[in-house]
């Protein structure tokens, strides 16, 4: 478990360095740097110059990476030219919203994709299964922004049960918060269960074919125990893989989801990082972003292990 | 019962593939042939948008803003009074510009990558997939972002920047065919018969791999087409006024509570154009599947 757990660290480093190093190619080698940006159109070549040196942007590329990252890894990833704050102050603030959505559609997810599975597995082939299927086939095939777009129309123009937009900490008002974040948890609920009741649906179908399932059913047991207690566990591996992706990607902030319902998540801070060429705030996010997508797969395939003896113990 | 009807149902499609596929190769169903004709059709509007009796896309006509469906405008106007109908066509050129060229690069380099990595293994295997997990532990619309923000929005930068980006998943798609071909007698067999590494590589493998790649390039189209209505809703696609998909719905966003069908109906085209490749995929990965093919 260890030596599993050693290899497959020893794997990411480098993988994490190369996050590093393209985000800093990124920001570096496209062109209009900082010193462009700072000073606008109307800037003459020697105040360029002259700034350039002052950031130190004159300096090789490599050497300059150098420093960037001695830095990051001392957790400075500097500070916004525009705000002032510091990036790491900045993604600490918005972090929480992201979180939050993300757990919310991870759950509403679940929920349907979870009891819809075990459902279908046990009568493959029926018709309830087929229709699920389809639709689940079909619902692969909505973008976000569509789903935002039919939900927004239905629950808050239509009906108007929820905001269309804005949002409500959670300190302020719980029910508010709640509120404002239901219809962008459902969005990204309704692109998320597919591919989950999918990937449970299948593993489900063959571990009922497992011969201790027919013995556990030979033996009287009943048959919701037999399902949720004895074939759950054993059919979950790669729904918790899948599950896991999800909450890597959506760590970094749903980009989509977070523009249109105007919640200052992560996703928002990196958009309005692009529209302001804020160049500094977008390393840093894309950084950070980047990093938890790689330590967030690192975690799975821990748990990964911890659920499925084989891997602990074979070669992984 | 259940079980006597699973093992029945997992060996009828591999005799029905077999009896069919000496005459025609397997049946297809309505369906992949309605997605296929609305491809088809789409390409083809989309193509000859010029020549078809549509107005401009682009000119305004601010006394008939928002208006119903007539014999002027087949589908209305939008909030500044262009012909919703000619938008969406010339929007369909956008999505599918990018959504058939991005992929199409992605899939000659990462295709060969996959393809050598799966051959050679090794060293070149290690640094090949490294890349490759660099690369996706991006989100996707984060690079593209970043990428078009700097290098300026056209429709060639969004291609190369999607091509680029798609490159580490054909990659592993590819990669993964090549290991488990490479293991096989026809390719042993023309080692031993004295074949160079590109003979192998070109002559025996290439045309093994490029059946579950061409798969995946369907999907990989859906997505990408995805992808561009996105930057393209986020202000950072097609530059306006141009119109796309994405743009469309970002307009048609603001009118929902007037009129919702502004928003509507490009998302539905778009809807349906996902779902039709999705589906066209989906029938050429089951057709196409190796496993079927050795059980047959």
């Amino acid at each position: 478990m260890i030596r599993l757990f050693a290899r497959r660290l020893l794997y990411l480093l480098p993988v994490l360095f190369g996050v590093a190093l393209l985000t800093f190619l990124i920001a570096s080698l496209l062109p209009g740097d900082l010193a462009t940006v700072l000073l606008g159109d109307q800037a003459t070549p020697e105040t360029l110059a002259a700034l350039r040196r002052d950031l130190g942007l004159d300096q090789p590329i490599p050497l300059r990476f150098a420093h960037w990252l001695a830095q990051v890894l001392q957790g400075d990833l500097g500070r916004s030219f525009r705000t002032g704050q510091t990036v790491v102050a900045a993604i600490a603030e918005r972090l929480p919203v992201s979180i939050e959505l993300m757990l919310l559609a991870q759950l509403g997810a679940l929920l349907v994709a979870v009891p819809l599975a075990i459902v279908c597995a046990v009568r493959e082939g029926g018709r309830f299964d087929r229709f699920v299927t389809g639709l689940a086939f079909a619902s692969l095939s909505v973008p976000s922004l569509l789903s935002a777009i039919v939900l927004i129309w239905l629950l808050a123009v239509r009906l108007s049960w929820l905001p269309a937009t804005g949002y409500v900490p959670l300190d302020e008002s719980a029910i508010g918060n709640l509120r404002c974040m239901a219809l962008p948890a459902l969005t990204l609920a309704m692109g998320e269960w597919p591919a989950l009741m999918r990937v449970l649906r299948s593993d489900m179908i063959s571990t009922l074919k497992e011969d201790y399932i027919a013995l556990a059913r030979a033996k009287g047991l009943k048959p919701a125990r037999v399902l949720l207690v004895h074939a759950l566990k054993p059919s979950s591996l790669t729904l918790v893989t899948v599950a896991g992706i999800n909450i890597a990607r959506l760590l970094g902030g749903a980009l989509i989801v977070e523009a249109i319902f105007a919640l200052p998540g992560v996703g928002r801070l990196l958009l309005g990082s692009v529209f302001n060429r804020d160049l500094v705030l977008l390393q840093g996010v894309v950084l950070f972003v980047g990093a938890a997508f790689v330590a967030v797969n690192l975690a799975v395939d821990m748990l990964y292990a911890v659920l499925d003896p084989r891997i602990r113990h074979g070669r992984g | 019962m259940a079980a006597v009807d699973a093992t029945g149902g997992q060996a009828l499609p591999a005799i029905v593939a077999a009896s069919t596929g000496a005459r025609r190769g397997p049946r297809l169903g309505i369906v992949f042939w309605i997605a296929l004709g609305w491809i088809v059709a789409l390409v083809a509007a989309a193509a000859f948008a010029d020549l078809l009796p549509f107005p401009s896309p682009t000119d305004m006509d601010m006394l008939e803003r928002r208006a119903a469906p007539s014999a002027e405008h087949w589908l209305g106007t939008d909030g500044l009074g262009r012909d919703v109908a000619a938008r969406l066509l010339f929007g369909a050129r956008a999505s599918l510009t990018v959504g058939l060229c991005a992929p199409l690069i992605s899939l000659v380099f990462g295709g060969a990558f996959g393809l050598l990595a799966g051959y050679f293994r090794g060293r070149l295997d290690t640094g090949i997939r490294g890349a490759a997990d660099v690369l996706l532990a991006f989100p996707p619309l984060v690079l593209a972002l970043a990428v078009t923000a700097f290098m300026g929005q056209s429709l060639l930068n969004m291609t190369l920047i999607l091509g680029f980006l798609g490159i580490p998943v054909f990659t592993r798609v590819a990669r993964s065919a090549t290991l488990a071909l490479a293991q096989r007698e026809f390719v042993t067999a023309a080692r031993a018969l004295g074949a160079t590494h590109t003979r192998i590589l070109v002559h025996e493998l290439l045309p093994n791999v490029a059946l579950p790649l061409a798969a995946f390039l369907l999907v990989a189209i859906a997505v990408n087409i995805v992808v561009e209505s996105a930057l393209s809703f986020l202000g950072l696609g097609v530059p306006p006024p141009q119109p796309s998909w994405g743009s469309m719905i970002g307009e048609g966003r603001e009118s929902l509570d007037s009129a919702a069908w502004l928003a509507f109906t490009p998302a539905g085209v778009m809807f349906a154009t996902v779902l039709a490749f999705n589906l066209v995929g989906d029938t050429v990965r089951a057709v196409t599947d190796p496993r079927r093919a050795a059980g047959s």
